[in-house]
C-alpha cells in the first residue's frame, strides 16, 4: 500500500532526526542555552532601559522579558530551522543525502519530511525553554501553550523551508558559515523580536519597514499572540505565504533536471 | 516479461559543455554480473548519478526492470539497490539504526525490516555487530554493512560504484567474492564500476568504457579477442591508452 509507504518513511526520517539530536548533547544544550542567556543576561539588563507600552496581544504593562519570549522561541526555532538545513549540506557531504533521494518517493514529500523531522525537533526545544522561563516566573495562560503548538509548527515549517532553500544552493559547509551570519543575523535583529515596530519607527522608518515585511517578525507575532490565546490573522496568512514560497523554491532547488543539483557536479 | 534488468540506449550526458558521456548503450540481464570497466573520470560515476536520477538526462534512455527512470522514476528507483563510492552511512547511529531508517525508505514495515536486516546481515556476517556505531566499524564493515542495506528491499539491479575504494585486500576479496555469489544465488542484476582487474571474474560482462565513450562489451574471453591481447589487463590497457 503507497500511503504506508509515505508513513514509514515519513517516521524514518523523523526518528532519524531525532536520533542524531539525542546523540549530539551539546547541540541540545547550545540550543538551549542561546535563548536562556538572552533572557537571563540581556533582557534583565535591558528592562530598565526599554519600556513597554502596552500594546496587543498584552493587557497590561509587561516586563521587557515577557516581551522577548516569543522572540526568543523563533529564535530557537530560527536557529533550527538552519541547523538542520545545515545538517542537508553535512549530509550532501557526507553522502547520505543520496540515500535519501534516491528512494522511491517523490522529492517533495521527501524534503517535506525532512522539514518536519525538524520541526519536531524544535518544538520539543522550545518546551523546554518555556518550562525554564516559567520557573523564571515568565509566565503566559495555560491554554496558551497548547495555542502555541500550531502556531510553532507552522512557524517552523516556514524557516526550516527558508534553510531548506539555502540548503540547495550551498556546496559546501564552509560557505554556509557565511550565510548563517548574513541571514541570522538580519533576520533576528531586523525584526519585532527584541523590540515592538513602534519603537523601531521611532529610530528609522527604513528599519521599521524592514522589519515589517520581514518573514521572521510575522512568524515571532504569530507565535507571540498564539501564546496570549489569540490568533493573528495577518501574521498567519504572512507566514504561510512565505513558507509555501520558500518551500517551492526549495523542492525546485533540489529537481534534478531544474535547479542547483543539476548544475552540481559530483 | 523481458529479462533486461538494466537497460541504458543512446544515452549522452554533459556538464555544461563538457561532454562526459557519448552515447552509451548497454544492458544487463538478470542474474548476470556486469563490470563497468574504465579509468578515473572516464565518466562512470555520472552514469551511476544517472540511474539513480540524481542528474538528469536529456538525450537517451534508462531503463529499470522495463520502467523509465525520467517517465517513471519511482517505480525505477524502487528496483534498485546502491552502493555509492563515498560512504552514505550516518556514522553517529548503530549499524541497525542505519538499516531501519533506509528500510522505512523503502516503505518497508518495522517488522518487515527485522526480518529483511537479520537476513542480510547474517549473510555478510555482520549480524552480531549490529548494535555497534558505524563510526566504529573498520571500511570493509562498513561496506559490508551498506551492501546489505542496499539488498534489505530485493531490488533487482544493484549498483556498485567502485565499492573496495580505500579497502585491504582480504576486505576487498571478501566483497568480491560476495557479489558474485549473491549474483549465483539470485536473479539479481548487478552493475560493477571499477578500474580494478582483480575484481573481474570471467564468467563477468564486461563494459569498457573511456572518456565517456564505449570501447568494448562482452564476455571477458570476447573483449580480450576484441583487442587482440592475452588477458584483461592487455586489454583495459589497450582500449584505455588508445586515445588517451
Amino acid at each position: 500500500m503507497r500511503i504506508f509507504h509515505y508513513w514509514y518513511a515519513l517516521w524514518g526520517i523523523v526518528f532519524r532526526e531525532l536520533f542524531r539530536f539525542v546523540k549530539q548533547k551539546e547541540r541540545f544544550l547550545s540550543a538551549l542555552v542561546r535563548p536562556l542567556v538572552w533572557l537571563f543576561v540581556f533582557a534583565a539588563g535591558f528592562r530598565a532601559a526599554l519600556g513597554i507600552a502596552i500594546i496587543p496581544p498584552y493587557e497590561t504593562y509587561i516586563l521587557y522579558e515577557v516581551y522577548i519570549t516569543p522572540g526568543l522561541i523563533g529564535m530557537i526555532q530560527l536557529f533550527n530551522g538552519m541547523q538542520s538545513s545545515l545538517s542537508m549540506v553535512y549530509d550532501r557531504e557526507m553522502g547520505s543525502m543520496r540515500i535519501l533521494l534516491v528512494s522511491p518517493l517523490p522529492r517533495w514529500f521527501l524534503l517535506i519530511s525532512k522539514l518536519l523531522a525538524g520541526v519536531f525537533v524544535s518544538i520539543l526545544q522550545v518546551y523546554v525553554f518555556l518550562g525554564i522561563a516559567w520557573l523564571y516566573e515568565i509566565q503566559a495562560p495555560l491554554l496558551g501553550y497548547l495555542y502555541l503548538l500550531p502556531a510553532l509548527v507552522l512557524s517552523g515549517l516556514m524557516l526550516g523551508a527558508l534553510g531548506l532553500l539555502l540548503s540547495s544552493f550551498i556546496k559546501q559547509l564552509e560557505n554556509f558559515a557565511g550565510v548563517m551570519n548574513f541571514v541570522i543575523f538580519p533576520l533576528f535583529f531586523m525584526s519585532t523580536a527584541l523590540y515592538p515596530l513602534w519603537k523601531l519607527k521611532e529610530s528609522s522608518v527604513w528599519l521599521h519597514r524592514l522589519a515589517e515585511y520581514n518573514p521572521f517578525s510575522q512568524a515571532v507575532e504569530f507565535i507571540r499572540f498564539a501564546l496570549y490565546e489569540q490568533f493573528n490573522q495577518g501574521a498567519f496568512l504572512y507566514t504561510l505565504a512565505a513558507f509555501a514560497l520558500f518551500l517551492i523554491l526549495a523542492i525546485i532547488g533540489y529537481n534534478p533536471s531544474k535547479g542547483m543539483m543539476k548544475r552540481k557536479g559530483r | 516479461m523481458s529479462d533486461i534488468a538494466l537497460e541504458i540506449a543512446a544515452l549522452s550526458f554533459a556538464y555544461g559543455k563538457k561532454q562526459v558521456l557519448h552515447d552509451l548503450t548497454f544492458d544487463i540481464k538478470k542474474g548476470e554480473c556486469c563490470i563497468l570497466l574504465g579509468p578515473n573520470g572516464a565518466g562512470k560515476s555520472t552514469l551511476f548519478a544517472l540511474i539513480t536520477r540524481l542528474y538528469a538526462h536529456k538525450q537517451g534512455r534508462i531503463k529499470l526492470a522495463g520502467f523509465d527512470i525520467q517517465k517513471q522514476p519511482l517505480q525505477a528507483l524502487a528496483q534498485l539497490g546502491v552502493v555509492f563510492q563515498q560512504t552514505t552511512l550516518d556514522l553517529d547511529l548503530t549499524v541497525q539504526q542505519n538499516l531501519r531508517y533506509h528500510a522505512s525508505l523503502q516503505g518497508m514495515s518495522r517488522k518487515k525490516a527485522n526480518l529483511a536486516l537479520a537476513e542480510q546481515l547474517q549473510r555478510l556476517g555482520m549480524y552480531e555487530r549490529r548494535d555497534e556505531v558505524v563510526r566504529q566499524l573498520n571500511g570493509g564493515h562498513r561496506r559490508r554493512v551498506e551492501i546489505a542495506r542496499a539488498l534489505m528491499h530485493q531490488p533487482n539491479v544493484l549498483l556498485l560504484d567502485e565499492p573496495t575504494v580505500g579497502l585491504d585486500v582480504p576486505s576487498r576479496m571478501a566483497i568480491v567474492e560476495h557479489v558474485h555469489q549473491l549474483v549465483q544465488d539470485s536473479d539479481i542484476a548487478v552493475l560493477w564500476a571499477t578500474h580494478l582487474m582483480d575484481e573481474v571474474y570471467d564468467s563477468d560482462k564486461i563494459v569498457l568504457i573511456h572518456q565517456g565513450k564505449r570501447q568494448a562489451q562482452g564476455s571477458v574471453a570476447n573483449v580480450v579477442q576484441q583487442a587482440g591481447v592475452e588477458d584483461i589487463n592487455a586489454a583495459f590497457l589497450k582500449f584505455t591508452e588508445r586515445k588517451a
